[in-house]
């Protein structure tokens, strides 16, 4: 409940921003590189850099501070090889959304997004739980990946063309189709979104809600009162206390944190979704390497369910089929391993974890379980869903 | 023979810059100085040449655009059509209200706690003890959190207000309702012939004033004493409520109800706004406490005694002798107390209370993504309301401090 972000914010956004400048910043190195903002410089700089030091020589002092910069700059590598290092890969989820991202009774990170974050790391270093956990807020999570802080995040995170462009980081796909959606007790008998004139509507800020909110209210002509709030959490605790009469967020994100509530029955989701919002995990702008990784180990959990390999017949195909796509993505025919400078078995391992997609899916999120989210957008293409890989070939 | 001469004046050599104890200090100085402004100008070609470089220039454009969000506590007119620029100004005045009932409900506290400190009364003295102790030693955010979330779960929702049998009642012959949401107040309808009313009460609170002053020229020049609380009271409610019949209820209020969701008409104080202002005045309260206490002790004993030996009742020598005095020792510690209220009213996101912070510094910073530019701004204003807190006590400070002849 106590929320650290809100005093750190400005430290944070600041920080955001200078991270954003370093990680997105042109070919040329930093005079200095703080050790918080640097990230990965390719050998292949090395002659823009000493360019750079030839224009700095006016100044000594200055000149000698860039060789400093030059070397402390050099000294880190590509994200691929810095988690091989590592040993672990940092992986930013949030705060605690049930179905989602939550550890569970004995601490142990669960669900759809930290699926994601073992997928990726069982492709890379053969081990799904090599993973430090790094729990993000709406506001912290893009400082914490353009600074470096993690090497990928899975947090819910909107595919936004401001996100992507601006921010400079590269969306590796989308894991979940999402809307905002609205969330009423069901006493007060409202069928429609439409029906909330005068409403006290609680929202997470740090986030597009309270602009989409802003726009559908604008656009029906309806009143309205706005209660920002900084977590998830702050904001259930209101709504449950009736502070608010509505609680908005994405819809998935509602049903989830409804499975919570101590009388899920006693709320309703309503039927409008007021704007598309793709999540996918994202990595940083400039490291197209590790993004290829990032998006092909997703692409190779959807794949999967589109093949039919599944955690139980994942050992017996692996040792060969007919089918050449599943051979190709298991390894046993090709060089896509190779090619993204991983074992020929990435994607068993990735698969090994916890399964293809829809295992994924049903494990953390589905009907079966209390968020109880249907398939809908997200079943696979041929399902007439959204979820769709590009061919492993 | 020997005479005694003037020392031969020594003529300024550049060794005793450093040998010379007269000018060594002068050149380290100057030596800091100089490495201060390089690193400073170092830092900052830095940040240029790397914003630059991302192509990120400093740009206040965006204060002009369209900020799309809204804003639940506006003191002036706004909707998310307006600009990022406007929204900030909402903010600002949102901060300014919070940070005014601050100071005064912390200082109507902090005096009342720090007098009751000194208290012969055991049991009075260590309840304020324990006040002064367990709010100055928890971290205001925990306070505005506990406050807000007690103030939230206590108060009914507006839900239990509706219905043949509702659960909770408005009070004060149904005028004010108290939810979890806010408190909502009778807002005063200004109808014709109001202004004459405004005058009469104007005129009552002047009379008040005089009659003040005639009673105590009364009692210095003729020792007679006047009673003067229930003449004013009367003043300050007889003629409006007079003018009030006479001129047919020109001022009329307009009673929240219960409309929809939420309570409408009247005014609404944000459930927000009052934890944080409850919150913040309580906490620094016990600060000021202290710092009154300080002040009281401060004050010579004699001086009490003194004014027990002329037969002045406890009351009395607080008021008229100790704590004009204590003011001295006071006011200077309370300013910066006020500075803190201002900059903690920064806190107000927790609560969902659109500051300053939180829009110029919150959403506006976010959905612009204009970081630098938004929090140089932010420091900017806190720096303009806090230096002119400052400049407004030094002045008060001024006129009470002791004046040397």
């Amino acid at each position: 409940m106590l929320n650290q972000g809100s005093i750190w914010r400005i430290t944070l956004t600041f920080q955001c921003r200078f991270g954003l400048i370093q990680a997105h910043r042109g070919e040329k190195p930093p005079l200095v590189s703080l050790p918080a903002f640097t990230r990965p410089e390719k050998p292949s700089r090395k002659g823009v850099d000493h360019q750079e030091e030839v224009n700095m020589k006016k100044s000594v002092f200055l000149g000698a501070l860039t060789v400093a910069g030059i070397i402390a700059g050099g000294a880190s590598a590509a994200t691929l090889d810095e988690v091989k290092a590592r040993g672990k890969l940092n992986c930013g989820v949030t705060t605690g959304v049930p179905g989602f991202a939550e550890p569970d009774a004995s601490g142990v990170w669960q669900g759809f997004d930290v699926a994601v974050c073992r997928a990726v790391a069982a492709a890379v270093l053969g081990d799904g739980n090599a993973v430090e956990f790094v729990p993000t807020t709406g506001k912290t999570r893009f400082t914490a990946l353009a600074s470096g802080e993690i090497d990928l995040l899975a947090r819910n995170t909107t595919w936004t063309f401001s996100r992507d462009v601006d921010l400079k980081f590269e969306f590796t796909g989308v894991n979940y189709y999402d809307g905002q959606g609205f969330m009423v007790p069901k006493e007060l008998g409202v069928a429609s979104a439409k029906d909330l004139d005068g409403a006290t509507v609680c929202i997470q800020t740090g986030t597009t809600t309270e602009l989409n909110l802003a726009d559908f209210f604008r656009a029906n002509s309806i009143s309205y009162e706005p209660v920002p709030i900084e977590t998830g959490a702050e904001a259930v605790q209101q709504y449950i206390a009736g502070a608010c009469d509505v609680y908005t967020t994405d819809a998935s994100a509602l049903a989830a944190q409804r499975a919570n509530f101590e009388d899920p029955s006693a709320h309703v989701l309503l039927p409008e979704i007021v704007s598309k919002e793709p999540l996918g995990p994202l990595v940083r702008h400039g490291d197209n390497e590790w993004a290829d990784i990032a998006r092909w180990t997703l692409n190779a959990l959807i794949t999967a369910e589109e093949l039919g390999v599944t955690s139980v017949n994942l050992e017996e195909l692996s040792a060969g089929t007919d089918n050449p796509e599943i051979n190709r993505l298991l390894g046993t025919e090709g060089e896509l391993g190779s090619m993204l400078g991983l074992d020929a078995g990435w994607a068993k391992a990735a698969l090994g974890v916890a399964g293809n997609y829809g295992e994924i899916f049903e494990q953390n999120i589905g009907a079966a379980t209390p968020i109880g989210l249907a398939r809908g957008l997200n079943a696979q293409w041929t399902d007439g869903g959204l979820i769709y890989s590009p061919p492993f070939r | 023979m020997t005479t005694l001469a003037d020392p031969h004046k020594e003529s300024f050599r550049l060794s005793m810059l450093l040998n010379d104890t007269r000018y060594r200090s002068l050149t380290f100085q100057f030596i800091a100085l100089v490495a201060i402004i390089a690193t400073m100008a170092f830092i900052g070609g830095n940040l240029v040449r790397n914003l630059a470089e991302a192509g990120l220039n400093i740009s206040y454009d965006f204060l002009g655009a369209q900020a799309g969000y809204d804003i639940n506590q506006r003191p002036i007119s706004y909707d998310s059509q307006d600009t990022h620029g406007r929204a900030a100004m909402v903010g600002l005045l949102n901060t300014l209200i919070v940070a005014f009932l601050g100071c005064i409900t912390a200082t109507i506290i902090g005096v009342i706690a720090g007098v009751l400190r000194l208290s012969p009364n055991w049991l009075v003295r260590k309840i304020m003890a324990f006040y002064v102790e367990i709010f100055r030693n928890v971290p205001v955010l925990i306070w505005i959190l506990i406050i807000f979330s007690i103030m939230i779960n206590a108060a009914p929702a507006p839900n239990a207000f509706r219905g043949d049998e509702p659960t909770a009642s408005m009070w004060l012959f149904d005028s004010i309702a108290v939810t979890n949401r806010g408190v909502y107040l009778p807002k005063p309808i200004w109808g014709a012939g109001s202004l004459l009313v405004v005058g009469v009460f104007i005129a009552s609170i002047i009379g008040i004033f005089l009659f003040r002053r005639y009673a105590r020229k009364q009692l210095f020049d003729h020792g007679r004493l006047i009673p003067t609380f229930w003449p004013s009271l009367a003043l300050f409610f007889i003629p409006v409520i007079l003018a009030q019949l006479v001129l047919g209820t020109p001022v009329s209020l307009e009673y929240p109800a219960l409309k929809g969701f939420n309570f409408r008409g009247g005014i609404t104080i944000l459930g927000s706004l009052i934890a944080l202002w409850f919150a913040l005045s309580i906490y620094t309260g016990a600060f000021i406490a202290e710092n009154v206490r300080a002040g009281i002790l401060a004050v010579s004993k004699g001086q009490t005694e003194a004014a027990g030996a002329l037969g002045l009742r406890p009351g009395r020598i607080m008021n008229l002798v100790v704590l004009p005095q204590a003011l001295r020792v006071i006011i200077p510690p309370l300013i910066s107390q006020y500075l803190n209220i201002t900059k903690n009213s920064s806190l107000a996101i927790a609560v969902g209370y659109m500051d300053l912070t939180g829009t110029l510094g919150g959403i506006t910073l976010l959905q612009t993504g204009r970081a630098i530019e938004s929090v140089l701004l932010l420091m900017l204003f806190y720096l303009i309301i806090s230096l002119s807190i400052s400049f407004i006590m030094n002045i008060y400070n001024n006129t009470m401090k002791l004046k040397e002849r």
